[in-house]
C-alpha cells in the first residue's frame, strides 16, 4: 500500500505547531497502525530527518500510552481498540491519512503527538483509592460476599485505561468518563463507602481546577473509548456528587 | 570461599519468615521520617513497595520511563494470581504451592523465599479485595477461582483476563494515596541512568528526564530496582516496547550479582509472527488452556496442504488430529507448565506440521468447550440440549463471558473469528526467571541496593508457572520488602541527609553524560532498531527454546561483533537536552548487547537441561530434559568484571531440606 501521510509536528511545548505530508510506501495490510510509524520513522532516521514523536509501549491495548487522533477519530477509524490495535487493513492503498495528538488544554502538547496527561494523574490523587494500610493485617477476603452483578460493573469500570480518548473526543474536553469510571468503581463495592462523599467531591473539584470542561450529554466519549465505558458512570457518578452535596 | 552470603535464617522451613521478622532490626516511626528511599519501577513491584514504604513512613521517590505509573507493564498481565487459600476445598495448602512452585522451576529456586512466597500469597488477595480490586466472584457473591498450568488444584484468582491491569490499578490507586499525603514524591518520565555509591553503599541514581533530557541527581539511604525482566533482548518479546535491563544492568556494573541470566521463560500461547516489520508478540493468556486443547494434524500431508490454504482446519476429522500434549502427558495434557508446551509445541512444526504460512503455528480449538458448556447450561436452564444449533449459541455466549477480550484482542490482530475457527499460536518469550542475585532480605550484593519482583532472580527457578509473577511482585512490595529493608535501614538512622554534591555524584553524573554525547557524536549510517533486531535474531536462533554448544559459542562472538559495531555506526537523531526517543532506546539497546553476551555464556556454561533452559546435549531419546543435580544445583551468580565478556561466576549451592527433589514428569 502507498500512503499519504499529513502529521502534527511540534518541536516543543512553547513552539508553533503544523502539518508536514509524508509519503509513505510498501504498507501491509497486517501491520499495525504503530507499526506504520515504525517504517516512517525508521526511513525518516536515515536520511536524518527527526523521527515522529508518539507515545506508545504496551502495543495490546491495555497500558494506555498510546492515543493519536487519526482521520478526525480519537484511536482511529475502528471501534473498541486503541490505536496500536489498529491494522492497516482498515485502510485503503492510496489513502491519506491525518495524524494529530490528543488535543485539549489540559493535555499540553510535549512534542509532536505525544501530549502530557499528568492532570489524569493528579484527579486520581484526589481520592482515586480506599483509605486502607497496604502492610497487611485486614479481613479474609470472603469475609464480605459481594453480589456477582455488583462485582462485575465495579470491573467494567474499572478497565478504563487512562488513555484519554473521551477528553480529545468530547467538544468540551470533559473528563467525565474517566472520572466518572473510579467513583463508579468504588460505588459498586462496599470498601468503597465509607469515603464515598469526599472521593467524589475531592475528585470533580480537582477535575474542574485541571480545567476540563463540562459534560453536555452528547456520548461521543462513550463511543470513542477503547474499552467501551459506559456513559452511565456520569449518571452514577452525578448521583454520588448530589449525595455527597446534600 | 563464596562471596555469596543468602541469609537465610535458621530453623524449620514453615516458621523462618515468623521468626526472621520477629528478630529483625527495625527503624523507630521517628527515623523513618529522616529516611529517604528510591524505588526505580512502577510495576506490580515497585508501586506496592513505594505504596507501603511511604505508609510506613519512609520518604519515597518512585520512578518511572513511563507518562503514568499505571502503565508499567504489570498492567498487561492477564491470566491470574495464585494463592493458596483453599476457597475450592481442593486440597491447596501453603505447602502444596510451595511444593508445585519449586518443581514447576525444576529445583532452581531458593527454598526458603518460596516457602515465604506461599506463606504471604493468601495475604495479597485480602490485602487487594481490601482496596476494591474486583476479583470475578461466583453467584454467591464469593471470589472465583481457576486452573494455572502445571498444578492440579484451582488456586487462581483473577478478573477475566485483566487480572494484571486491576492488581496494578489498585497498587497505584495505594500509591496516588500516598502521593496525595506527600510521602512518595513521584517522577514519570523519568529513565534511570546509574546508580551512585558512596563508600561501597548505595547512595543514590543519576536519572534523565526524558522530556527536556535533563540529567538530575537524586540522593537517598537505600534503592530499591523494580524495573521488570529483560525479554526485550529477544526484539520480539511480549513485553512492552519500552521495557528494558538498563536499571539492572547498570546496578551490575557497579557490583550487584547477575544470577541465572540463562533462564527465560518462552510462552506457549502468543499469536504467531506474521512479518518482518512486527515490533511485538501479542500474549494469549495461559488460562485459555483450562478450555481450549491444542493439536495439529496427525498427517505431515495436511499439515502442508493448511499451510499452502487449500485445507481449513474445520476439515481435518477428529481421528486425524493429534492432541499431542494430552498424547504426551496425559496426567496434565493441556496444562502442562510453560517451558513443556512451548518445547513440544516447536518439536512439532520443526518436524513439519506447524500450520501457517511460515509453519509456526499449532492449533488452539475451542470448539469442544463451547459444545459442552452449551449443553450444560441448556440443561440449567431447562432448554433442549439436543438442538445443536443452540448448543453452540450458549456454548459460544459461556466462552465469551470468560475469555470475551481474549478472542476479540486475537480477532483484531489476524482478522479471523476464533469462535468459529481455531486460534493459531505459538510460543514467545515472555519472562525472565533471572535477574540481579539477592539474599533472604531481596538486598543485592551492594549493599543498600535491592531487587525486586521480575527484576531479581530468587522464586521461579528454570521455569516460572502461570499466575505466579503477579504473586511474587506483589508479595516482594507490600509484605517482604518493607519489612526486610528496616534490617539494612537501622544502621542508617543518624547518616542524615545525602548530598547530592558528593564527589561520587559528579563522577556518575559526568560518565553518564560522557557516554550519552558519544552515542550523539556517532555519525554511523544504520538505526536503534537495526542493532536491535539483530541481537535479537542471534538471540532467538541460538539462545532460544533451544540450545546447544556450538551455538551458544557462534552467538557469543556474534553479540560482540554486533556490539562494537554498534558503537560505530548506529546513528541517533536529536540532541541531548530534548525529547528524544531514540536516544532513551540507544541506551537501551546497548545494555542489551551486554547483556546477551553473559546470557549465553551462562547458557554454555550450564551443561544440563533445565526448566527453560534445553541443551540439546542434555535429553531423553523421547525428547525430555536431563537435568543435572550432582553438577548443577546451584544458582550462577555472575559478578561483572571490567568488561563484558570476562565475567567472573559465583556458586550459591541450592539446598532443599524440606522437598524431596524429583526428576519433573507431567506424565
Amino acid at each position: 500500500m502507498k500512503l499519504y501521510l499529513k502529521i502534527w509536528r511540534q518541536t516543543n511545548a512553547d513552539s508553533n505547531g503544523s502539518f508536514q505530508n509524508y509519503e509513505i510506501d510498501e504498507i501491509t495490510p497486517d501491520m499495525s497502525f504503530l507499526e506504520m510509524m515504525d517504517v516512517l520513522n525508521e526511513k525518516l532516521i536515515i536520511e536524518g530527518v527527526d523521527p515522529v514523536a508518539f507515545d506508545h509501549d504496551c502495543r495490546e491495548g491495555i497500558c494506555g500510552s498510546c492515543s493519536l487522533f487519526i482521520n478526525g477519530r480519537a484511536h482511529g477509524p475502528d471501534t473498541g481498540i486503541t490505536t496500536c490495535q489498529l491494522h492497516m487493513r482498515k485502510f485503503q492503498d492510496g489513502d491519506s491519512i491525518v495524524i494529530e495528538p490528543f488535543r485539549a488544554s489540559s493535555f499540553p502538547v510535549i512534542k509532536d503527538l505525544v501530549v502530557d496527561r499528568t492532570s489524569f494523574d493528579r484527579i486520581q490523587h484526589a481520592g482515586g483509592y480506599i483509605s486502607i494500610n497496604t502492610s497487611g493485617n485486614t479481613q479474609d477476603a470472603n469475609t464480605i460476599p459481594i453480589r456477582k452483578e455488583d462485582a462485575d460493573n465495579a470491573f467494567d469500570a474499572a478497565t478504563c485505561i487512562g488513555c484519554g480518548a473521551c477528553v480529545a473526543t468530547c467538544k468540551n474536553a470533559s473528563a467525565m468518563l474517566f472520572v466518572s469510571a473510579k467513583v463508579s468503581q468504588f460505588s459498586y463495592l462496599p470498601q468503597g463507602q465509607v469515603e464515598a462523599k469526599d472521593r467524589v467531591l475531592n475528585m470533580v473539584k480537582q477535575m474542574d481546577e485541571e480545567g476540563f470542561g463540562n459534560c453536555t450529554n452528547t456520548g461521543a466519549c462513550e463511543v470513542e473509548c477503547p474499552k467501551g465505558i459506559s456513559i452511565k458512570n456520569i449518571a452514577r457518578m452525578n448521583k454520588e456528587f448530589l449525595k455527597a452535596k446534600l | 570461599m563464596s562471596k555469596l552470603n543468602s541469609k537465610i535464617p535458621k530453623g524449620p522451613l514453615d516458621s523462618k519468615w515468623t521468626n526472621h521478622k520477629g528478630k529483625i532490626n527495625l527503624v523507630s516511626p521517628s527515623n523513618k521520617r529522616n529516611i529517604d528511599i528510591i524505588v526505580v519501577g512502577t510495576g506490580l513491584a515497585g508501586a506496592s513497595a513505594s505504596a507501603t514504604l511511604a505508609e510506613l513512613g519512609y520518604n519515597v521517590k518512585s520512578f518511572c520511563f513511563q507518562d503514568s505509573p499505571r502503565r508499567a507493564h504489570s498492567i498487561a498481565a492477564q491470566g491470574g494470581i495464585n494463592a493458596a487459600k483453599n476457597y475450592q476445598g481442593d486440597g491447596d495448602s501453603t505447602y502444596r504451592l510451595f511444593y508445585d512452585t519449586i518443581k514447576g522451576g525444576d529445583y532452581r529456586s531458593r527454598e526458603a523465599n518460596v516457602y515465604r512466597l506461599a506463606e504471604v500469597s493468601g495475604n495479597i488477595i485480602d490485602q487487594c479485595v481490601a482496596q476494591g480490586v474486583p476479583f470475578a466472584r461466583d453467584y454467591g457473591g464469593l471470589l472465583d477461582n481457576r486452573s494455572f498450568g502445571g498444578v492440579q488444584v484451582s488456586r487462581t484468582f483473577y478478573a477475566k483476563g485483566q487480572t494484571g491491569q486491576q492488581l496494578l490499578l489498585g497498587a497505584y490507586s495505594a500509591m496516588n494515596r500516598q502521593i496525595a499525603r506527600g510521602k512518595i514524591k513521584m517522577y514519570s518520565r523519568h529513565e534511570m541512568m546509574d546508580i551512585v555509591i558512596v563508600k561501597g553503599k548505595a547512595r543514590g541514581i543519576i536519572a534523565r528526564n526524558l522530556v527536556n533530557g535533563e540529567i538530575e541527581r537524586h540522593s537517598a539511604h537505600a534503592v530499591v530496582i523494580a524495573s521488570g525482566g529483560y525479554g526485550n533482548i529477544f526484539f520480539l518479546s511480549t513485553n512492552a516496547m519500552g521495557s528494558n535491563v538498563s536499571a539492572a544492568w547498570k546496578i551490575h556494573k557497579k557490583g550487584a550479582f547477575f544470577a541465572n541470566p540463562c533462564f527465560t521463560q518462552i510462552h506457549p500461547t502468543c499469536i504467531p509472527v506474521s512479518g518482518d516489520y512486527q515490533s511485538k508478540l501479542t500474549l494469549m493468556s495461559e488460562s485459555l488452556r483450562n478450555d481450549g486443547r491444542i493439536w495439529v494434524p496427525k498427517e505431515k500431508a495436511d499439515a502442508k496442504l493448511i499451510r499452502e490454504g487449500k485445507l481449513s482446519p474445520l476439515d481435518i476429522p477428529e481421528n486425524k488430529r493429534d492432541y499431542y500434549l494430552e498424547r504426551r502427558y496425559p496426567a496434565f495434557g493441556n496444562l502442562v507448565p510453560r517451558d513443556i508446551a512451548s518445547r513440544a509445541a516447536k518439536e512439532r512444526c520443526d518436524n513439519g506440521y506447524g500450520v501457517n504460512k511460515t509453519g509456526e503455528a499449532v492449533y488452539l480449538d475451542f470448539s469442544h468447550a463451547i459444545i459442552r458448556y452449551g449443553e450444560e447450561k441448556a440443561k440449567v436452564s431447562g432448554l433442549d440440549s439436543s438442538d445443536s444449533k443452540l448448543v453452540l449459541k450458549l456454548g459460544k455466549e459461556i466462552v465469551k463471558q470468560k475469555y470475551g477480550n481474549l478472542f476479540q484482542m486475537y480477532e483484531k490482530i489476524v482478522d479471523e473469528n476464533p469462535y468459529e475457527i481455531p486460534m493459531k499460536i505459538y510460543p514467545a518469550v515472555h519472562y525472565t526467571m533471572g535477574g540481579v542475585w539477592v539474599d533472604y532480605n531481596l538486598m543485592t550484593s551492594i549493599p543498600g541496593c535491592f531487587a525486586i519482583g521480575e527484576a531479581n532472580f530468587s522464586d521461579h527457578g528454570a521455569n516460572r508457572l502461570g499466575a505466579s509473577a503477579l504473586m511474587q511482585g506483589l508479595a516482594d512490595g507490600y509484605f517482604v520488602l518493607p519489612y526486610t529493608i528496616g534490617d539494612y535501614l537501622s544502621n542508617e538512622i543518624s547518616t542524615g541527609e545525602i548530598s547530592t554534591d558528593l564527589p561520587e555524584f559528579e563522577k556518575s553524573e559526568k560518565e553518564v553524560l560522557e557516554k550519552l554525547k558519544k552515542l550523539l557524536s556517532n555519525k554511523g549510517e544504520k538505526s536503534v532498531d537495526f542493532y536491535h533486531k539483530k541481537l535479537g535474531k542471534i538471540m532467538w536462533n541460538k539462545c532460544g527454546m533451544s540450545r546447544n554448544e556450538k551455538d551458544l559459542k557462534s552467538a557469543i562472538k556474534e553479540i560482540k561483533e554486533l556490539r562494537e559495531d554498534f558503537h560505530k555506526n548506529v546513528k541517533i537523531p536529536g540532541g541531548l537536552n530534548e525529547f528524544n526517543e531514540q536516544l532513551a532506546k540507544a541506551t537501551r539497546v546497548s545494555d542489551f548487547l551486554e547483556l546477551g553476551e553473559l546470557f549465553a555464556i551462562d547458557a554454555l556454561e550450564r551443561n544440563e537441561s533445565c526448566g527453560g533452559h534445553f541443551r540439546e546435549e542434555f535429553q531423553t531419546d523421547d525428547g525430555e530434559a536431563i537435568r543435572d543435580d550432582k553438577k548443577f544445583k546451584f544458582v550462577s551468580a555472575w559478578e561483572y568484571n571490567n568488561d563484558p565478556s570476562n565475567p567472573i561466576l559465583h556458586k550459591e549451592d541450592l539446598d532443599y531440606e524440606d522437598i524431596e527433589i524429583k526428576t519433573r514428569s507431567y506424565k
